[in-house]
């Protein structure tokens, strides 16, 4: 890690996605919508039958979290990233369809990678676990779909220096593979 | 005979679902401080240190530590002088999940088939282990485990011509395999030995024991350990960014096999161990 902190606006400009690198540590700030496992099998749904997902996918990020329950007077509950290879599979139809970035933690699968190479987006790994911490960095958070999906309905946040590290970006760099091999020891 | 109500039993497990979500375990936090004195790569130092802050801010302010509050484990050791008054053990423990997940407002992360997948919006039924031992008295052990980790499980039913070197390299690869997706630091939970369902069953046993405590038995002691070096020399590191911190312990469980037998898991538990007892 560099030490210098990149800060990063959401929606996502062009420049932004391809001026990062895998490795960098940034901080976003602005609109972010989540969305894990079921939300995710509905949006490709709606995509395939040719019907407006439920909100507009160009240039935004995804945040694949499924939070506790907001308790009286705060904004969210707990909220950290959920495991991203689940997603892998409904990566591709969404970066085709404008999706600029996502956030989640553990790796891809190459057919995930090279779908962000081809359609130029980046995947942010924020701190699994961490979900207390996180919360602090989500200002607002609004059901916009999905409700009867319980923790796993989509909801607009709007996000002010969330912490996370660029693990994929759109030369196929790759934060663990690179990690890993600088500290294995054989 | 001794009485136990229904009701007692209802407070208890209610109480663990809620006290374990905010509060990380001495052991476990003890084990993260160590991991980061020792953490070679910066940007897992700093991962460490957040780990340890969520924990602080988790604690003082009542937050879930992760927003995966998990499936409701329960190991409970029933004294064969003990018996619930008013139903059954059952019952009650799944009544206190209900209202442990409702009213410390936890996640709700069950549902009623792996294929329709629909919320029972309540987190039960929990998973519940019962064992009949002497005395008059109810222990409960409670686990929220964490679906990122419990999917990079696995079972193996490898030959006795395998022996200790093909356990080991069985445990490895399933944590190699794992990568960052149950966010390491970890602790690694095997069963060996016994069949198919009790090697599962022992691997997640394994893992209530003390964090950094050693085997009582020397020979899976040391065998821990071996497992242990090789997983860290890995380098997948804290949250699988590269790092000395991948496992913070391994844990051996073993049991008696058949000659032809000899069946290992593997259990992994991220650093968000949330985990309770209580005695009744
Ligand atoms: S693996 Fe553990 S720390 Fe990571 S998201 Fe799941 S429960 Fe939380």
């Amino acid at each position: 890690m560099s030490g210098t902190i990149i800060r990063v606006e959401s929606p996502l400009a062009e420049e932004a996605v391809e001026s990062l690198r895998a490795g960098d540590v940034v901080r976003i700030s602005g609109v972010i919508y989540t969305a894990r496992d079921a939300a995710h099998k509905r949006i490709v749904e709606a995509l395939d039958a040719g019907q407006a997902p439920p909100f507009e996918l160009a240039g935004q990020i995804v945040y694949y979290v499924g939070p506790t329950p907001a308790r009286p007077g705060e904004v969210i509950g707990s909220a950290g990233p959920t495991t991203s290879y689940r997603m892998d599979s409904y990566t591709p139809r969404l970066l085709e369809a404008g999706l600029k970035g996502m956030i989640g933690k553990g790796n891809r699968s190459p057919a995930a990678v090279e779908a962000m190479k081809r359609f130029r987006a980046v995947y942010f790994a924020a701190v699994g676990g961490a979900g207390a911490l996180i919360s602090k960095r989500i200002k607002s958070s609004e059901i916009i779909a999905y409700e009867d999906l319980g923790a796993e309905a989509v909801r607009r946040l709007v996000v002010e220096d969330f912490p996370a590290i660029v693990a994929n970006d759109i030369l196929g760099g790759d934060i663990f593979e690179a990690g890993r091999k600088k500290y294995q020891r054989l | 005979m001794r009485k136990i109500e229904f009701q007692t039993i209802v407070d208890a497990a209610k109480e663990l679902c809620a006290r374990s979500a905010s509060d990380l375990p001495a052991d476990m936090e003890r084990a993260l401080a160590a991991a980061r004195a020792r953490e070679i790569s910066p940007a897992g130092a700093e991962i460490l240190d957040a780990l340890l802050e969520n924990a602080r801010v988790a604690r003082d302010e009542k937050r879930p530590i992760c927003q995966d509050t998990g499936v409701a484990v329960f190991f409970i050791e029933k004294g064969a002088e003990a018996v619930v008054a008013g139903g059954t053990l059952t019952d009650a423990v799944n009544e206190g999940v209900r209202r442990g997940y409702e009213e410390a407002f936890l996640r709700k992360s069950i549902v009623r088939g792996p294929l329709d997948r629909v919320n029972t919006k309540d987190n039960t039924p929990a998973v519940i282990h019962l064992e009949e031992v002497p005395g008059d008295r109810i222990s409960i052990r409670f686990m929220a485990k964490g679906g990122g980790c419990e999917n990079m499980s696995r079972l193996a039913m490898l030959t006795p011509a395998d022996g200790r070197e093909g356990v080991i390299r069985f445990v490895v690869g399933a944590v190699d395999a794992a990568g960052a997706n149950p966010c390491p630091p970890i602790v690694v939970g095997v069963g060996m030995g016994g069949t198919f369902e009790v090697a599962a069953l022992l691997a997640k046993k394994s893992l209530f024991r003390e964090i950094g405590s050693p085997n009582p038995d020397s020979a899976l002691d040391s065998l821990e350990r071996e497992i242990l070096e090789r997983i860290n020399d890995l380098g997948i590191g804290p949250q699988g960014m590269g790092g000395a911190a991948t496992a913070l312990a391994v844990h051996v469980l073993s049991h008696p096999c058949h000659i032809a037998s000899l069946p290992v898991a593997v259990n992994i538990e991220c650093h968000a161990h949330r985990s309770a007892e209580v005695v009744l």
